[in-house]
């Protein structure tokens, strides 16, 4: 629109009031996505935003676009489903770990089989918040968050290397109080072409006692040298490494998946954020139904005319029929 | 619906064979023969849960007026398997015949592995009965002293004759022919015109001009063997009919596909399951399909440039269960599109979640859900209708809903297009009841039946020029709030599955809950004011007798042609439900109130729709027919069962024939 004024964070609240606790990651990821939103300038009602159950799943509630709660662990289905039905939509998924890598797992790998042009973020936090504090699907072995009876018996997923062997095309990991840069991941997942993946690491405040705001500052690991924390958090561009698949040669793409996952595996006393992998190469699932139908990009499902003004359908079956009229 | 009183002829014949011998394709090219003979046809297709061995059949009834249903008796008989004349021989009616493959008679049932014991004993006994062996060559006997005529066929010899002719010595490639070959012998039996056999070679084989081609070879030589080594005298014949309306041979899967096409359905899902997949490959073979773009077209209001179109195409996705299937549809219906889901039972219970959240978000999507022997995976390629409360009860809570079940494939294809038109006019998940005989059975249906029909889309509107909040949910007096695409300009609104506010923002408050239930479930009084009666309940037969029979889906085919069989000697109306939910009480209860006999006849073991007649009119059934052997029910099965219950007033029959 000529006369469109600059967009700004006013323009994506809403006015649903946040329920989250005091200090939660969640409030971090909120702004990083509305941020992301203004930077890139997109008109809020081109922006659809699923999410499924859980601290996470109201996130939609809080931004002023369309905004689809859907059920656990169901969001990308939904999302795949609009966007493919209509491609100029912005989508973007939302999901707790519990969320995304426990009840819809299913749907994590599949969906990145298929590389619909969505961005996907999981809220990272070993719990399992609005249910009191179970482990989450990311919670490592042996650990015991403060309401868990027992220490955890189950072995963690791994969220970035699961993504990559899955066939997301962008994998990256943000941390929640970092916005500024889990704003530049989410604008890069949104201008990637492909399904993008962004596992935000993001403090419980209320039933992580482990992995807290200050576990990810270091402050439990001070340098013997400055006598300061030293932060888990690093990232990934600073340090020299580049996940970017630079060709399409079958050797490059598979040299660059096997370093993204051997990072993926550092967790620890450093905790690398950014962007792990990413593969501008592979076709989206558009692009492979355009392939099959051609008309596609121009008429996708919600832009196609079915009937007349007089509602007549327009289809025309009489050929579909005489494949059947006997002759 | 008026009744066939004028019938003058009924063939029936019955193929069989192992699975993955082209027993389904000769049936085709027999029932697409038969129909360009000029006769009405009706095909049922009965196989297991295999690729290859296990034994399937079908069975094809000509007519010269249209046939509905299977009959019990078999005419002819044709095998080239001794499986098939082991299990089927006794169906064969006296003056009847079997073709069968006379290098085949030293075969012994004992070394048949996949006749399941209890009727291998059944046989076995019989056999024992009259004093004979366990050959295919006593089975044979037995059927011979029944009056069944015999058409022994050296099919290897002829094989190696067609393949002289046609140059090719390898017998495992003309094996492949084997099934042509008893269907040719049929024609040379019914002394039938074999050029309608091309016909129907070149419709199962399609563009295989080769194939087609040496099958025809095949053919002549069959013919000619039959025609020399038979007398020409079997009592029944299938000579070329004029007069009958023009045709289409169609599966009910492939109407349903057509129908949702026409409807303007642009997105499915699906995840692989029987019997409901063929349905969705259909529509993968017709992605993209003709538009009239001489028609004034009414294009979506999110379709800010208006390309000129003269190709359609819809979205068809494999998804990775039948979880993803549902809701992916529930987004694509988000976005405006007419979307659905095509599953069976299994699927649909996963379903089952996602079908409340549309529910609760008043989305309009469409399930078409071919019912199939359950519980669990039950009976996977056979036939029931099990699944009507559960399709009436489906989820948990209390959401608004339809349910309607078509009775034949003619009504799945307008159902198929008022389940979209229902959908989007009220704002509610639509479940198409079909079943796996309306979608495996093929049938001839006249192409005059395929009338206009109107595509009804219900308040959808456009980019809004307003400032004010759109409320999605907005409170009207019919409880429908008009609906705005995903995508639509200041229309912006949410959705969840939690209560919410006329936003769509979660709301625990107890006074919004209350209207908000009352907004969504007072929708079903608007559905019951404004759906016409005939779209709710059909009435056959006749209505002005104090007998009725009531039944729903596909049972309709074979209880309209048992009325037709039982004659004028017994009278009943028959009242067929098509919308099981909102299920139309007033309308049922102000005809069956004096009823003196309620008649239930369905296929599953409680009588579903017999309990939701009293639940929603206090009216019992008196007596109930009723079937869950996954086998439908055949037109005599019905008569025979009506008889019983007129005679003797049996209470509850359960019947059990088909192989």
């Amino acid at each position: 629109m000529a006369t469109q004024q600059k967009l700004t964070m006013a323009n994506f609240r809403s006015t649903a009031n946040i329920d989250w606790c005091p200090g939660c990651g969640d409030f971090g990821i909120l702004s990083a996505i509305q941020m992301a939103l203004v930077d890139l300038q997109i008109e809020p009602h081109r922006v659809v935003i699923f999410s499924g159950i859980g601290c996470s799943g109201k996130l939609p509630h809080f931004i002023n676009t369309y905004g689809i709660h859907t059920l656990h662990g169901r969001p990308l289905p939904f999302a795949i489903g609009a966007k493919l039905a209509n491609p100029e939509l912005t989508v973007i998924a939302v999901s707790g770990d519990g969320d995304g890598l426990g009840i819809g797992a299913g749907h994590f790998v599949n969906s990145g089989r298929r590389n619909v042009d969505i961005t996907y973020i999981i809220h990272d936090n070993g719990v399992y918040g609005l249910t009191k504090g179970q482990a989450s699907p990311t919670l490592r072995r042996g650990m015991r968050t403060k309401s868990l009876p027992k220490p955890n018996i189950n072995e963690p997923v791994n969220p970035i290397a699961l993504a990559i062997i899955a066939g997301y095309t962008f994998v990256a990991r943000g941390y929640a109080f970092d916005t500024k840069h889990l704003k530049e991941l989410i604008k890069k997942g949104i201008e990637h072409k492909g399904a993008a993946f962004i596992d935000v690491l993001q403090p419980c405040p209320t039933y992580n006692d482990i992995m807290t705001k200050e576990w990810y500052a270091g402050e439990d690991l001070i340098d013997s040298a400055t006598g300061k924390p030293r932060p888990r958090i690093y990232k990934l561009e600073e340090s020299g490494y580049d996940g970017e698949v630079k060709s399409e040669e079958e050797e490059e793409v598979i040299s660059k998946i096997n370093m993204a996952i051997a990072k993926s595996y550092e967790f620890g006393d450093r905790i690398p954020i950014g962007i792990f992998y990413r593969n501008p190469f592979t076709p989206t699932y558009e692009e492979r139904i355009t392939s099959n139908s051609p008309t596609y990009p121009q008429l996708p499902p919600a832009k196609q005319p079915i009937r007349s003004k007089s509602m007549e359908p327009i289809t025309i079956i009489d050929d579909l029929i005489d494949e059947f009229r006997v002759k | 619906m008026a009744l066939i009183r004028n019938r003058k002829f009924l063939f029936s014949w019955m193929i069989g064979g192992a699975q993955g011998t082209g027993v389904d394709s000769s049936a085709n090219v027999y029932a697409y023969a038969a129909a360009s003979a000029g006769y009405y046809v009706y095909g049922k297709r009965e196989y297991y849960s295999n690729i290859k061995g296990r034994h399937s059949y079908f069975s094809v009834v000509a007519s010269d007026a249209p046939v509905n249903s299977i009959i019990d008796d078999v005419h002819l008989l044709a095998s080239f398997d001794a499986e098939t004349v082991f299990r089927h021989a006794s169906e064969v009616v006296h003056g009847g015949g079997i073709i069968y493959d006379k290098d085949l008679v030293g075969e012994r049932l004992k070394n048949i592995p996949t006749i399941e014991t209890r009727l291998a004993n059944e046989i076995r006994g019989e056999l024992e009965k009259n004093g004979l062996g366990d050959t295919l060559m006593d089975v044979l006997k037995l059927a011979e002293s029944r009056g069944v005529r015999l058409f022994p066929i050296p099919y290897i010899d002829l094989l190696k004759k067609v393949g002289e002719i046609i140059g090719q010595s390898q017998l495992s490639a003309l094996m492949r022919m084997v099934n042509t070959m008893a269907v040719a012998a049929s024609f040379a039996i019914l002394n039938a015109d074999l050029t309608h056999l091309y016909k129907g070679l070149s419709y199962s084989f399609r563009a295989k001009k080769k194939i087609v081609d040496m099958n025809i070879k095949a053919c002549e030589v069959v013919y000619d063997y039959v025609k020399s080594n038979f007398s020409n005298d079997f009592p029944y014949s299938l000579p070329n009919l004029t007069g009958r309306e023009e045709v289409m041979l169609i599966s009910g899967t492939s109407i349903v596909g057509i129908a949702k096409l026409y409807a303007g359905c642009r997105f499915q899902t699906y995840y692989p399951i029987t019997p409901a997949a063929d349905e969705c490959v259909y529509l993968e073979d017709k992605m993209t399909f003709n538009i009239d773009a001489s028609s004034d077209l009414e294009y979506p209001s999110i379709a800010e440039t208006k390309t000129i179109m003269d190709k359609g195409n819809i979205v068809v996705i494999q998804t990775e269960d039948e979880i993803a299937a549902i809701n992916m549809a529930i987004g694509a219906a988000l976005t405006g599109v007419r979307a659905s889901t095509s599953t069976s039972g299994p699927g649909f219970s996963l379903m089952a979640e996602g079908l409340g959240w549309a529910g609760m978000n008043e989305v309009p999507v469409v399930v078409t859900h071919y019912q199939r022997g359950a519980p669990s995976t039950g009976l996977p390629t056979r036939h029931e209708q099990g699944d009507l409360l559960f399709s009436v009860f489906t989820g948990h809570g209390e959401f608004p809903r339809i349910v309607i079940a078509s009775g034949d494939m003619i009504e799945a294809f307008y159902d198929t297009i008022k389940a979209f038109n229902y959908a989007e006019k009220y704002q509610v998940p639509v479940i198409h009841l079909l079943d796996k005989a309306i979608a495996n059975s093929t049938q001839t249906l006249k192409l005059s039946d395929i009338k206009e029909t109107i595509i009804e889309r219900g308040e959808l509107v456009g980019d809004s020029l307003s400032d004010e909040p759109y409320r999605r949910f907005k409170i009207t007096e019919t409880g429908i709030s008009p609906r705005a695409p995903l995508g639509s300009r200041n229309h912006i609104y949410w959705n969840t599955g939690d209560e919410h506010d006329e936003y769509g923002h979660i709301d625990e408050d107890p006074v919004n809950r209350t209207r908000m239930m009352e907004k969504r479930m007072g929708k079903l009084r608007i559905i019951e004011e404004e759906v016409p009666d005939k779209d709710r309940v059909a009435i056959h037969g006749e209505e002005s007798s104090e007998n009725w029979i009531l039944s729903w889906g596909s049972t309709k085919g074979a209880i309209l042609d048992a009325l037709e069989f039982l004659g004028n000697g017994y009278e009943f109306g028959f009242m067929q439900v098509k919308m099981l939910h909102p299920f139309p009480g007033k309308i049922v209860y102000n005809i069956l109130k004096n009823a003196k006999r309620i008649i239930d006849i369905e296929q599953n073991y409680s009588g579903q729709a017999g309990r939701l007649l009293t639940m929603n009119t206090g009216i019992r059934p008196t007596n109930y027919i009723l079937k869950y052997n996954g086998r439908p029910f055949s037109s005599t099965e019905i008569r025979d069962a009506l008889i019983e219950v007129m005679k003797r007033d049996t209470k509850r029959i359960v019947m059990n024939r088909g192989g």
